[in-house]
């Protein structure tokens, strides 16, 4: 048994990797079974994986969530920064710059005023929360953007973990949102034709949300709503840790 | 053997793209990488169009990338589960207010937008 500990200890990445594979098997069975689609496995899956952190902070006392616990010791890696980024970058596989241009000048306006927006009333919210340096509220205004762009951010600015975890607490929560609030509100906003769709995919961004969330709209406005906000994170990630970083900087100054 | 020239691509997008937001962050006097992520991004999309352009993006090499690419969603499940979640539960209903209050905002720009985007459209025919 001993034996069988430290070998799964020495192959940290591979027990990481199944760990996670059973983690989103999971939460797709929830998904599907207990909430009928309506919130999306990847959602339920980060959730766990949160909650996964907070036993692993309650066992070890550290920092690094499960990753403390020797045995998920390869959660360090797979959910390190390197990975993270790399496979992030990937993404931009599925946005094409000439499918962008459809959307004209509107869908552009969308996705800067959606990141803007959306940022500084993250960062108000932060400010009212009683955190006053530039980095904790940069990140969790980036955090409001989406799950991804508050952790890049973070690691950018040099937030402290606990505020990084926040952001992506706040990300999932509207990623959650966005799955469920779309079909609600989608006739409240005219949200009813691919431009439209471009538009709200720029003004919420969470990728997975919107996809989930126009899906239980309209399945063909989906791939509309993909495009701009595939193109919010990587905007999000260039935007927050620079101008809007040194914007909240000199306000807090 | 094709598929790795897939993952080189964006591998060297991923170096070149950091780089960019490395220097930019020095240029900028903060000690911090700038948009690293965003420039890898825009950098494969156009390296994605180019090669497509000329026929040279095959699918073996497409697969290399999202390979990856479908790895996100666990990537990002790992890495939530290695934040220190006990010192975050402290601002637990801020996450909540900060996920919500912002996007509902957000959101409900959608009218204005699609107002100003049927004009644009109306225009166009007439230019």
């Amino acid at each position: 048994m001993k034996s069988i500990l430290e070998l799964l200890s020495k192959n940290g990445l591979v027990v990481a990797l199944l760990t996670t594979g059973i983690m989103v098997m999971f939460a797709q069975f929830i998904s599907k079974r207990v909430t009928g689609k309506r919130i999306p496995g990847a959602a339920i899956a980060i959730l766990m994986g949160l909650v996964l952190a907070w036993i692993g902070g309650q066992i070890t006392g550290g920092k690094s969530g499960i990753a403390d616990v020797s045995l998920f010791s390869g959660f360090a890696l797979l959910g390190g920064s390197m990975l993270r980024d790399f496979t992030i970058v990937s993404t931009a596989m599925g946005a094409r710059f000439s499918e962008m241009r459809r959307a004209g000048i509107p869908g552009a306006i969308a996705l800067a005023l959606g990141i803007v927006l959306t940022f500084f009333a993250g960062a108000v919210l932060a400010w009212m929360a009683g955190y006053r340096d530039a980095e904790s509220i940069t990140t969790i205004g980036a955090g409001a953007c989406t799950f991804i762009v508050g952790p890049v951010t973070g690691a950018a600015v040099g937030a402290s973990s606990d505020v990084i975890a926040i952001s992506i607490a706040a990300g999932v929560a509207k990623s959650i949102l966005v799955t469920v609030g779309t079909a609600p509100v989608a006739r409240w906003i005219g949200l009813n034709s691919p431009q439209t769709a471009m538009i709200y995919g720029g003004l919420a961004g969470t990728t997975s949300g919107v996809a989930a969330g126009l899906a239980s709209t309209d399945p063909k406005l989906v791939p509309y709503g993909a495009i701009t906000a595939t193109f919010y994170t990587g905007l999000g990630c260039l935007l927050c840790p620079s101008i809007l970083y040194i914007i909240v900087k000199w306000l807090v100054q | 053997m094709m598929i790795v020239y897939g993952v080189a691509l964006l591998a060297v997008c991923y170096l070149l793209g950091q780089s960019v937001g490395e220097l930019l962050g020095q240029w900028l006097g903060i000690h911090a990488n700038v948009g690293g992520v965003g420039f890898a991004m825009t950098l494969l999309i156009l390296a994605n169009q180019w090669l497509h352009k000329r026929r040279w993006l095959t699918s073996e090499m497409e697969q290399g990338i999202l390979f990856w690419s479908n790895l996100y969603i666990p990537v990002i499940v790992a890495m939530s589960a290695t934040q220190n979640v006990s010192a975050a539960l402290t601002g637990g209903v801020l996450a909540v207010l900060a996920g919500v209050i912002p996007t509902a905002l957000a959101i409900s720009a959608l009218p204005l937008l699609a107002k100003m985007a049927r004009s644009t459209v109306n225009k166009t025919p007439e230019a």
